[in-house]
């Protein structure tokens, strides 16, 4: 029992000295967010709904995984106009496709405190692999992911019929996450013991 | 006898601007009516840079109207007088204050002006909906005010013309020999 203090300053030691693996998904501190273009003037909108599940540890960041599912029902496209018009048939036609998903085939750093991570983008039934750049930093119990991409929205018939116009809408959209995870607690030996010491 | 017109760059900034007023006023009814598509947006910016270029032309030619006195009137009722002075001024004052509540009100519903689709103007104000909700019923607002009263100056000019048979309107048409 004496030995108790001594056991969580060894786990609190331990904590910080192996870098934690992040993976409790947070979705009220997560956003996912794109800047569409419409004849030179950028427009924000957002997808207010989407859930994550994250697998990071920024020591073995290669070992990392994630995978996305944002319903495309509740689109903000930045006006009421747009978002009764971005959910029909021409857009995400959100009837047959309802969510688009991403699984992460592949994560590495790539310098600079910054990583890479790449897998199919699934849109409206088509699928294409896509690369985005993110950065890490932990806040607290939290680990931050903030990252982007270059999403082309023709590649997924996003807009097509008289929107396919791409000097009307751009086929650039920039897509921007901010997702927040935070960490679990560390499967060193020394971590464990410390439960069967806590019942005693 | 002469008639005393303005000066030409007067004469054709008025026109100028009366046509631009004119296709905004329509274009803006008109597009606001539109659902949601390409023509739309289309529309939409193309009003706004219109708007943009007026409001440029008009402090244009404040300054000009400023430092080049008007012709004189034939002598007329004070009524009459005040009447066209103080729509004048009020014509003025919505030429100015009527594309500055379109630049807020697009900065309000979160859509940047951006003229000719390369020169963003700053966002002054944040998106908010209650706030440009608020500014489209100004704009609005202010645009109805304006059509009534060009529909009153217009009348007013035909009605010296045709009926007063008088230089007033002529001040201000262009001076085509004979």
């Amino acid at each position: 029992m004496k030995k108790l203090p001594l056991l969580i300053l060894a786990a609190l030691f331990a904590t910080t000295a192996h870098a934690a693996e992040y993976s409790i998904f947070r979705a009220d501190k997560s956003t996912l967010s794109f800047v569409s273009k419409q004849m030179g003037v950028a427009v924000n909108g957002r997808f207010p709904k989407f859930s994550a599940s994250v697998v990071f540890d920024p020591a073995k960041p290669e070992r990392g995984n994630v995978n996305f599912n944002i319903d495309l029902t509740s689109i903000d496209a930045g006006s009421q106009d747009a978002n009764d018009e971005i959910v029909g048939k021409d857009w995400f036609d959100v009837r047959r496709h309802p969510i688009a998903t991403f699984k992460s085939a592949s994560m590495k750093a790539i310098g600079g405190g910054r990583y890479e991570v790449s897998g199919p983008l699934v849109i409206k039934g088509k699928t294409k692999p896509v690369s985005a750049a993110f950065s890490f930093k932990a806040e607290g119990a939290d680990g931050v992911f903030e990252g982007g991409f270059l999403l082309k929205r023709i590649d997924y018939a996003i807009g097509e019929g008289a929107w396919a116009d791409i000097s009307m809408v751009a086929n650039d959209v920039q897509v921007n996450f901010r997702i927040v995870a935070s960490a679990t607690a560390p499967e060193s030996p020394i971590g464990k013991s410390l439960i069967p010491a806590k019942s005693k | 006898m002469k008639i005393v017109r303005y000066t030409t760059i007067a004469i054709a900034l008025h026109w100028l601007i009366a046509l631009m007023i004119l296709i905004s006023l329509a274009v803006g009814l008109y597009m606001t009516s539109l659902k949601f598509s390409p023509e739309k947006l289309q529309l939409y910016n193309w009003h706004k840079w219109a708007g943009v270029t007026i409001f440029l032309l008009v402090l244009v030619r404040s300054v000009w109207r400023l430092s080049h006195a008007a012709p004189t009137m034939p002598p007329l009722p004070a009524w009459q007088r005040h009447a066209a002075s103080a729509s004048h001024y009020l014509l003025y004052a919505l030429m100015i204050v009527i594309p500055l509540s379109g630049w807020l009100m697009s900065s309000a519903k979160g859509f940047q002006t951006v003229y000719f689709g390369v020169m963003p103007l700053p966002d002054l104000i944040d998106k908010n909906k209650a706030i440009g909700d608020s500014l489209q019923w100004i704009h609005r607002s202010l645009n109805f005010t304006m059509i009534a009263i060009i529909v009153l100056h217009a009348a007013a000019a035909l009605k010296h013309h045709f009926i007063d048979r008088d230089d007033v309107l002529q001040r201000m048409l262009p001076h085509i020999r004979h």
